[in-house]
């Protein structure tokens, strides 16, 4: 592990260099094995966040109070600790900015990670493809990468926020639960044929790829990366 | 719904353990309804093992369990799996 960085206060991102890392597509992810002294495993997935950059990879995330994994890597790991990581894991959930858009992503919390690695990709190449995110966050305290996402807007990339459990004074965007009009209102329509990234919560991607597919998308069109309500 | 249920890309480290190659973007067709998906769409459900199911019909189509040593791979419900093979570039070749 080479440094952390508090994202909000129940996430962190952890940066680590990997000698042998052989670089990785956007949206994959690795899977992270701790060992116990007694020979106890505990394995995760967790989406890398960052785009490809040389032997370096950050994973963000999401501390569970009651988890085996996540607060051993947000609160216990020290810069020049090892552990073992295993990837880059997964060919289907990816994109890269070598394919066509328009894109559309859809995350709930977490699940914006390996959104991120996406954009991030993606204004690393430049690239003015068409991707709009629809982002679903509990409140603007619990925005992860807010001040980035805001400064990589424009040239192609809308961000568009909901805010489910409390908003700032005077918000003015959305502040429910993601629903079918939302998704028709941020688009694009299916006519566009889209290629469409949802990542969050169990409940959270099946509520959003139902309605998309209700919204008329072809189904094979969605593609979907689900958490799981347990995990960490 | 079972808040439980992952997708195909969920399990992609354990296959990638067994096979040598990305399985997530191979394409499998339901023994049962015909349909055919990408591995990473099809429905993941973690118990002592893992059950895959085709999202259009809700068959098993794989089923994984493994211990320490050794893992058990069930293709009950796989009728074809269409799997990408890199070709190798065009070049002169070695003797």
């Amino acid at each position: 592990m080479v440094d952390v960085v508090a994202e909000t206060p129940r996430v962190k991102t952890v940066a680590f260099d990997v000698a042998s890392w052989a670089g990785h597509r956007p949206g994959q992810h690795v899977d992270v094995r701790l060992t116990a002294e007694d020979g106890y495993q505990a394995q995760r997935s967790y989406s890398i966040a960052s785009a490809p950059d040389g032997t370096r990879i950050e994973l963000t995330v999401e501390r569970l109070e009651d988890g085996e994994v996540s607060p051993y890597l947000t609160d216990e790991l020290r810069p020049g600790d090892r552990i073992e990581l295993r990837g880059p894991i997964g060919g289907y959930f990816v994109w890269e900015p070598s394919q066509d858009g328009p894109v559309l992503l859809v995350g709930g919390g977490s699940g914006v990670v390996p959104l991120m690695a996406m954009i991030r990709a993606r204004a690393a190449a430049a690239s003015r493809t068409d991707t709009r995110l629809l982002f679903s966050s509990r409140s603007w305290e619990d925005v992860i990468y807010r001040d980035e996402l805001e400064r990589l807007s424009g040239h192609g990339l809308r961000v568009v926020h909901t805010l489910t459990r409390s908003q700032p004074p005077a918000w003015t965007g959305y502040a429910r639960r993601l629903d079918e009009e939302m998704l028709a209102e941020v688009g694009p329509s299916p006519a566009e044929r889209p290629r469409i990234y949802v990542c969050g919560p169990t409940p959270f991607v099946e509520a959003a790829a139902t309605a998309l597919v209700q919204l008329g998308h072809e189904p094979h069109r969605v593609k979907t990366e689900r958490f799981g309500s347990t995990g960490g | 719904m079972d808040e439980l249920m992952l997708d195909g890309n969920a399990v992609a480290g354990l296959l990638q353990e067994v096979f040598a190659v990305e399985t997530t973007t191979a394409n499998g067709t339901c023994n049962a309804c015909g349909a055919t998906n990408p591995v990473g769409a099809l429905h993941v459900f973690r118990g002592a093992g893992v059950v895959m199911r085709c999202p259009d019909c809700d068959e098993v189509i794989v089923t994984i369990v493994r211990d320490d040593t050794r893992v058990w791979i069930g293709f009950a419900g796989v009728r074809m799996l269409q799997v990408t093979v890199e070709v190798p570039p065009p070049g002169p070749t070695r003797s």
